[in-house]
């Protein structure tokens, strides 16, 4: 149960604000808020803060989350389920994003009518009414309001709706970002169906070039413009396996080791055939979640292999960085950007790379290595020296193999379209209702997985 | 505005749940949560509702409190952290009685914990993260396993950082030590300083299980010669230094040279308070003292000044002959010049202390600190699940428990007055009593029986304070043969809802013990027991913060029974 909920700009304007119980101080409780959040020595804030000052709402609970540079906060008087309540402002945060297009600042305040109802039909009295799609396209009259008309081709605008990379230029269209069900003029129009199979990967490796932790965080993530109730057959990858002893088919198999569907799946067809079957809402839904840990069927995308000599006399670091991509030879890996952090006080640097496309620079105590692109296959290297006049080891003269306290982990960050760590992909999506007549459903399937923190010790 | 959630029936459920007439009427209300428990056709919303609704009720007997389990165990499975973290909430305490249905329960959520830890939401993996931590609390070895789960990444915000590198200090073990210290140490020199001190404390922490590996990472850490981290460094070697007395050797060795890299206040108290009681055997002591003697005037701290002076004064006893002229100079100073009243005013006492006489003030300053035979219990890190039940999947464990006491402190001063009436008007507030179990609350007391309440908690200085400003109530001689056994005693004392504060070791001649417990009505026992080694009979004092005579006596019963007990297994 909810007393309060609002929405802020980043930098703390009010762009929404409803009351749901009236038991509560009024607007300046999000001024208060955001006076609280601003306060914290963190950057970034956490999940809860209550007002400590005297006041009318001295016994008011924040909890918020942050979604692309807004925060959805709500505030409750009851100890209440933080889980539920997360949950809910994010589920919220999808809402708004399939009614106005795109969750942001210029739409939320461009369609502030249709937040308010669509706030007014979710929650009543602050208790949760419903969250579906489906059920809320009945009651919603209001036509959300686009900026400019979405072009298939325009490729600048946002893109991949499901992963929040780096940036996202690898989806092939920016027709995810329009409003689900702005249009009910031109709804045949665009029949279209994401489907995005997006992993996760956390990987730590020791110094000794031996692997410490894999786990991939996998998703299958559909935004569906489909008149609703459109049954549609989503096939995996037949040799799919959940579990340690599951086998299927013949050579390595793909294995994860727990899945949970969206409970709108039906799993008929999952044992036998791998398929899964569903009546997906209209809008954006999650339809199965995986794991997998420490057992990856793949080689690693990247391998590391530094070498670090160290002049203790003279404060010379010098670093040669020589990274290999693993993938096969078609794929490629965007993005990538290697950060590794140094010991304090180095001043120069100066650095030989194996390619112009390369960037690299010092910057808040660490060094970043800028490559673009990195194809399969392809081994690209780096050598850095540097001064470190600050830091008097022990009187052990001349070079030495050993770095320095301060050196490293390094981590990478990248994408990799078109690429499962897992193995999964999709067979096919198959529609098995096809909407009156004039035009084939357009159907996107893409494949992508990007680093969540990917280690490498030195 | 329709009700938009489920279907009618689920509607109509919700309303019969809520409604104070089908509450109190225990059929009615029991065949609503029937058919509550076999519908399946809830959204996530409502079935954390719904869950939230059974949390009232409570079954007659054991076989509807099983089945009620069994019907509800796909909720555990559900894709909805809030619906699995709710049916959690209503299994452990509806198995109340049950621990290992408890642990089972616990056991089956790790999956969905886990994950929800690293889930793509930062802030519902910080939620996850807070109650990773309170299960920790009660099955150390809970997560243990999945310790590389817990693992920072750089891109991660602060908040789950330094959660995580609590949890990682609270599920190390034997087997992951290594690993979870290497991890570790690779904070210690992160950018942020905030991050790099709170994983040195935590190894700080874990120093006080495996202390030679620890000691091994901290002594590099001070080779960096970086201010931030050798402050906490020598932080985590004072307390160190005060409760893992074998660790003293190695800390002696690595002070020398740290004065140049701390700057701030905390860290240099540390520092000459290790000078001080440690002097001895770190050679050049009394010269570092020297040093912030001959700077004392621009000293801005005066909790420096005065740790100073206290570590001055007891390196001279130490090694009078390095220090006299020192000590002599400083106290000139504090007396003379300095203008902080309360480090003169401890100028003035330790100079007349030392008027008094060097020996009486040697022994007032260097005495032991603590009587060496009585050593405090550990402190009882594995609370039973019981304890925190209630609070789960809620924000208690969010806020942290300390934080959250501070908080409904302040809320309930506001508001006893008026929400009291409120609370009383609505009877469906509180938990459902079956009528049989309100029969017995209410015997209880009028039976006058004594009756201690469990879980009784009262920290050592609490007992210290009230056991000196309370006067003996009873005091009588048990005949006792032989040692004594203290784990046993303990148990047995715990058996019984008797809380042990302090005991001697095995062997110890005299032996004594202090206990304390609570009885329902808040009235406080606290006892001392004194075994001398000549005379075979164990002498016990009591007492007591209300004066009750038919309490007392009960007590003092209940207390024979259990010392005659443990008597005759010994003889």
């Amino acid at each position: 149960m909810i007393s309060q909920f609002f929405i802020l700009s980043s930098k703390g304007d009010l762009l929404i604000y409803k009351d749901f119980r009236g038991d509560s101080g009024g607007r300046d409780v999000a001024e208060l808020f955001y006076r609280k959040l601003t306060g914290l020595p963190d950057e970034s804030p956490v999940v809860m803060v209550t007002t400590g000052g005297r006041g009318h709402h001295d016994d008011r609970h924040f909890i918020h989350i942050r979604h692309s540079g807004l925060y959805l906060v709500a505030t409750t008087s009851e100890n209440i389920s933080p889980f539920s309540l997360l949950e809910l402002l994010s589920r919220l945060a999808t809402l708004l994003g399939d009614y106005c297009g795109s969750l942001g600042e210029a739409t939320i305040s461009r369609n502030v009518a249709l937040v308010y109802e669509l706030l007014d039909e979710v929650l009543d009295y602050g208790y949760v009414q419903t969250t579906s799609t489906e059920v809320l396209r009945n009651f919603i009259q209001t036509e959300a309001v686009v900026s400019k008309p979405f072009s298939l081709f325009d490729l600048s605008s946002v893109g991949l709706f499901g992963a929040e990379t780096q940036q996202s230029k690898v989806a092939p269209s920016s027709a995810a970002s329009r409003p689900v069900l702005s249009s009910r003029s031109d709804q045949s129009q665009k029949n279209e169906v994401f489907l995005d199979v997006v992993e996760r990967l956390s990987v730590l490796i020791a110094s000794n070039g031996s692997l410490l932790k894999v786990d991939v965080q996998g998703e299958i993530r559909l935004k569906s413009f489909l008149p609703s109730g459109s049954e549609m057959r989503i096939g995996l990858t037949e040799e799919f396996c959940v579990g340690k002893s599951e086998l299927r088919g013949y050579g390595p198999g793909i294995r994860v080791d727990e899945v949970s569907f969206h409970s709108s799946v039906y799993l008929d067809e999952f044992e036998s055939h791998r398929i899964l079957r569903l009546q997906p809402p209209q809008g954006e839904l999650t339809v199965m979640r995986y794991q997998l840990s420490d057992d990856l069927p793949s080689p690693l995308p990247f391998r590391l292999f530094p070498s670090v000599q160290w002049d203790r006399g003279s404060g010379r670091l010098q670093v040669y960085l020589k990274l290999r991509c693993d993938l096969p030879p078609k794929s490629q890996a965007l993005n990538v950007r290697l950060h590794l952090p140094l010991p304090r006080g180095v001043v120069s640097l100066s650095q030989e790379l194996s390619s112009p496309e390369q960037k690299a620079e010092l910057g808040e105590g660490a060094l970043r290595w800028d490559l673009p692109r990195v194809q399969g296959g392809s081994q690209l290297s780096g050598l850095f020296q540097m001064d470190v006049p600050g830091l008097p080891g022990p009187p052990g003269q001349g070079p030495s193999a050993s770095a320095p306290l301060g050196l490293g982990p390094a981590s990478l960050s990248f994408e990799l379209p078109r690429h499962t760590c897992s193995g999964l992909q999709v067979r096919f999506l198959r529609l098995a209702f096809r909407p009156c007549g004039n035009a084939n459903p357009h159907k996107w399937v893409r494949h992508l997985s990007h680093s969540d923190a990917y280690v490498i010790r030195i | 505005m329709p009700y938009l959630g489920s279907e009618d029936v689920v509607k109509e459920l919700k309303k019969a749940l809520c409604n104070p007439h089908i509450q109190a009427d225990r059929l009615r209300y029991r065949s609503v949560i029937q058919r509550v428990i076999r519908m399946s056709k809830l959204d996530q919303w409502g079935q954390a509702e719904v869950l939230n609704f059974l949390l009232r009720y409570q079954p007659r007997s054991e076989e509807e409190l099983f089945d009620i389990l069994n019907l509800l165990d796909s909720f555990l499975k559900s894709s909805s952290p809030g619906v699995v973290m709710g049916a959690t909430k209503l299994f452990l305490i509806l198995a109340k009685k049950f621990p290992h249905v408890q642990t089972d329960v616990l056991m089956q959520v790790k999956g969905p914990l886990l994950a929800a830890c690293s889930s793509e939401s930062r802030e519902l993996c910080f939620a996850a993260l807070c109650h990773v931590r309170q299960i920790l609390h009660s099955l150390p070895g809970h997560f243990s396993s999945h310790y590389k789960k817990f693992f920072c990444s750089y891109s991660e915000p602060h908040y789950i950082k330094l959660q995580k590198v609590e949890v990682l200090c609270e599920l190390v073990n034997d087997e992951n030590v290594q690993q979870v210290l290497e991890e570790l140490r690779g904070y210690c020199t992160d950018v942020s300083a905030d991050f790099a001190q709170a994983a040195i404390l935590a190894i700080g922490g874990i120093a006080r299980t495996y202390t030679d590996q620890c000691m091994q990472i901290l002594t590099e850490l001070l080779g960096l010669r970086q201010e931030h981290i050798t402050t906490v460094v020598v932080q985590t070697f004072r307390d160190l230094a005060w409760l893992c007395p074998q660790c003293t050797e190695a800390v002696c060795q690595a002070l020398p040279g740290c004065e140049e890299n701390i700057q701030d206040s905390e860290g240099k108290q540390a520092l000459i308070w290790l000078l001080g009681v440690h002097g001895k055997r770190i050679p050049n002591a009394p010269y570092v003292l020297e040093d912030f003697i001959e700077n004392v005037k621009s000293e801005t701290f005066p909790a420096v000044k005065m740790e100073l002076l206290t570590a001055v004064l007891r390196l001279f006893f130490s090694r009078p002959a390095e220090c006299q002229d020192m000590l002599g100079r400083l106290l000139h100073y504090c007396i003379e010049e300095e203008k902080d009243m309360a480090v003169r005013d401890r100028g003035l006492f330790y100079y007349r202390l030392l008027l008094a006489g060097i020996s009486e003030a040697k022994q007032i300053l260097c005495s032991p600190k603590s009587d060496p035979s009585l050593r405090l219990l550990e402190d009882q890190a594995e609370r039973p699940v019981n304890s925190w039940a209630l609070d789960f999947n809620t924000l208690v464990p969010v806020y942290g428990k300390a934080r959250w006491a501070t908080l409904s402190k302040c809320q309930g001063v506001e508001h006893h007055g008026p929400e009291l009436p409120n609370t009383a008007a609505f009877p469906t507030s509180g938990p459902l009593i079956p009528e049989e179990n309100k029969e017995r609350v209410q015997e209880l007391p009028d039976s006058g029986a004594l009756m201690l309440i469990p879980n009784h908690q009262l920290t050592a200085e609490c007992f210290e304070k009230t056991w000196l400003s309370l006067k003996v109530a009873h005091q009588q001689v048990f005949p006792w043969q032989g040692a004594v056994h203290p784990d046993t005693l303990q148990m047995a004392l715990q058996v019984v809802n008797i809380q042990t504060i302090a005991m001697s070791r095995a062997g110890t001649q005299p032996w004594k013990a202090y206990l304390s417990a609570q009885d329902d009505t808040g009235c406080l026992f606290l006892t001392e027991l004194l075994l001398e080694p000549a005379n075979l009979q164990m002498q016990i004092s009591v007492k007591q913060s209300e004066a009750r005579t038919e309490t007392l006596k009960s007590f003092i019963s209940v207390l024979e029974t259990v010392i005659g007990t443990i008597g005759d297994i010994k003889s």
